[in-house]
């Protein structure tokens, strides 16, 4: 159980995500935002979770949902936002987009249009730690479309053989898009798929925060200690359309969402910490109102920020050196 | 000054390299223990040990994408994978991850990896282990492309993409990679986007790539001998490349011939040509030519894989075609 302070702490981490989330979500009807916009809304206790055991210099590797993986590896809502904008501020300075999310001076190393690749690369991040002999940990976070992409099986073989300081947490949404992963995979159940590669695996309520943040602690810490990595289903469910401006159905039924709804992660929590004192209605609201605030003046900063100058279209191509 | 063959070459810089530098390893099939299937890590295994001699399993797929979440987080992978066919497993992780990278983190990430391996036709190996690829690469922003012919330059510009934090393709002909040649002591660098002039000449320029070197200069020997006098130009790198060597060739010849083993169509001297004609028109005193290895899937039989490559007869006798505009 965490100490009461950094209980609060992952409220306010998973409000950071929530309203950032809804911000772009009325900043892509309002034509603000460029291209694709996945949001995680309903999956906030994932990363929060898992990235409250990680310190800036542990390397998160993401997806294409990976608004909330950059918050809460400590991207701010400011670069985020300005990024979807398309602007010079943006954590990757208007190169990458909703997907391609960049500010590995926190060790968020990106999120990716492509599903798979973030699996590998969080095990080659395993593998320089463990060259380096850092404790550092390697993080990649997927959704259960990955699952079934030849990235998963090769990057958790590679992972088990060299015992790799690596975290593989499976956001387990059930639609692949809008395919569900009942229906595309032959084991539809992730959790159990870890002794196939001599790995230890489980899965857990994903829009439970304490659950989460229980097992990604037992996880990250046998990483740290040299006893290899660990494969985490979060079952979970995205409320929103897959992307913004999605038509939402054909695939799932309005009684679905709502059930899923009424398993909010945030609701939940919230619920949680008044019911056992461990915060006063005041205290939540008052994070709420801070919380609401950055976010707006987030986007206020994203809105007025300049776009990257046209002639510097070629630099990055390869290093300066 | 010694003598060794190509692998020797690369071998001793990435020897060299890695005893200086701890963060390189690398990873492929059988290049532990073993030494690589073509020799270029013999005795590596012993000196640096497991990790950073890592043998893989057939995972080519999992080991790129793996060696370039290495090369974001402060290591720098060498992918050796004996066939360069075997990259084809690889292509996403290539294209859409390692060359992109540093350009969608806006430059601060670097993409120190270095993949090698053997290309080319030859030996009957048949249409799975004789493929060269480069110009698909060095069409895309993001790659360093190298295509030593010989030893000396092998064993620079490996020491080069030991040092770089681009992605870089280094190619090795098999037909080469056992050829003898001199090679400097010591260490010492090749920069990438610097043509070697193989042969100088004055009646017409001759690029020729990889293994098509030695052939094109074994041709220029036998029109020596009938007072014809033709320049050749080793690019050494595809990406980058140096056009400024060429042109400046062709400004004195008049005349350009592209030899290279690879697909015509799209390829590298299509690009050269191109540029020839944009920026040397007026040097130009013959259309420029090309001759390439046929544009088909390599084949197994001897007769067959012979008609695919282009040999120094056929080389000779392009030249004299050129000559005859």
């Amino acid at each position: 159980m965490p100490e009461s302070e950094q209980l609060l702490a992952l409220y306010r981490e998973m409000l950071i995500i929530r309203y950032t989330e809804e911000q772009l979500a009325r900043s892509h009807q309002m034509g603000l935002i460029h291209g694709a916009c996945h949001t995680y809304v309903g999956e906030e206790a994932i990363a929060t979770g898992v990235c409250a055991h990680l310190r800036p210099d542990d390397a998160v590797f993401s997806t294409h949902r990976g608004h909330g993986h950059a918050l809460a590896k400590g991207v701010s809502p400011r670069e985020v936002i300005a990024e979807l904008f398309g602007r010079s501020t943006g954590c990757s300075e208007g190169r990458g987009g909703s997907m391609h999310l960049f500010k590995p001076e926190v060790g968020m190393m990106g999120t990716s249009g492509i599903v798979g690749p973030c699996i590998l690369q969080a095990a080659g991040a395993g593998y320089s730690f463990k060259l380096l002999k850092s404790d550092q940990i390697g993080v990649a976070f997927f959704g259960d479309g990955a699952v079934n992409n030849g990235a998963f099986h090769e990057g958790l073989n590679l992972a088990s053989i060299w015992k790799l300081p690596t975290l593989f947490v499976c956001e387990n949404n059930m639609y692949a898009t809008e395919v569900p992963f009942a229906y595309s995979a032959g084991n539809p159940h992730v959790g159990n798929r870890g002794p196939a590669y001599g790995m230890k695996s489980l899965t857990v309520d994903g829009n439970d925060i304490l659950a989460v943040y229980e097992a990604a602690g037992e996880a990250a810490q046998r990483a740290r200690g040299g006893e290899g990595p660990t494969l985490i289903e979060c079952r979970t469910y995205r409320t929103r359309a897959h992307a913004e401006g999605m038509r939402d159905a054909g695939y799932r039924t309005p009684e679905e969402v709502e059930e899923w709804k009424a398993r909010d992660p945030i609701t939940r929590y919230n619920g949680w910490l008044l019911e056992n004192e461990e915060a006063g209605p005041e205290t939540l609201a008052a994070i709420e109102a801070e919380v609401k605030e950055m976010v707006a003046d987030a986007e206020e900063f994203a809105r007025n920020s300049p776009w990257p100058e046209a002639d510097t279209v070629s630099e990055h191509v390869f290093s300066q050196r | 000054m010694p003598e060794m063959t190509f692998v020797e070459a690369t071998l001793e810089a990435l020897d060299n390299a890695m005893a200086r530098d701890p963060s390189i390893f690398v990873v492929g099939e059988g290049i532990g223990e073993r030494g690589g299937n073509f020799n270029t890590t013999v005795g590596l295994y012993d000196k640096y040990g497991p990790e950073r001699l890592c043998d893989t399993p057939i995972s080519e797929r999992g080991f790129v994408g793996m060696c370039a979440g290495a090369a974001m987080t402060g290591t720098r992978p060498v992918v050796d994978f004996m066939f360069f066919d075997f990259i084809l497993d690889a292509f996403g992780e290539l294209v859409n991850q390692i060359a992109k990278m540093q350009y969608m983190s806006s430059g601060r990430l670097k993409m120190p990896i270095l993949l090698r391996g053997a290309i080319g036709i030859g030996h009957s190996a048949a249409t799975h282990h004789s493929g060269s690829y480069y110009p698909i690469f060095a069409h895309l922003p993001g790659f360093r492309v190298v295509v030593p012919s010989v030893p000396s330059d092998a064993k620079g510009l490996f020491a080069t993409a030991l040092q770089s934090d681009d992605p870089v393709l280094f190619l090795e002909h098999k037909s080469l990679l056992f050829n003898r040649g001199e090679v400097p002591e010591g260490e010492y660098t090749i920069p990438f986007g610097q043509a070697r002039i193989a042969r100088e000449g004055t009646d017409c320029t001759l690029v020729a790539i990889g293994s098509m070197v030695d052939k094109t200069l074994a041709a220029c020997e036998r029109l020596a001998e009938e007072g014809i006098s033709c320049e050749v130009i080793d690019p050494r790198t595809i990406a980058p490349l140096d056009m400024e060597t060429v042109l400046a060739s062709v400004h004195k010849t008049g005349r350009l011939l592209i030899v290279d083993e690879t697909f015509q169509p799209c390829g590298v001297g299509a690009e050269i040509s191109a540029q020839v004609i944009y920026r040397g028109f007026d040097d130009l005193d013959a259309p420029i030519r090309r001759l390439n290895g046929a544009h088909v899937p390599t084949p197994y039989s001897p007769t067959l894989e012979e008609a695919t490559v282009p040999e120094a007869e056929e080389i000779e006798q392009s030249i004299r075609d050129l000559l005859a505009e």
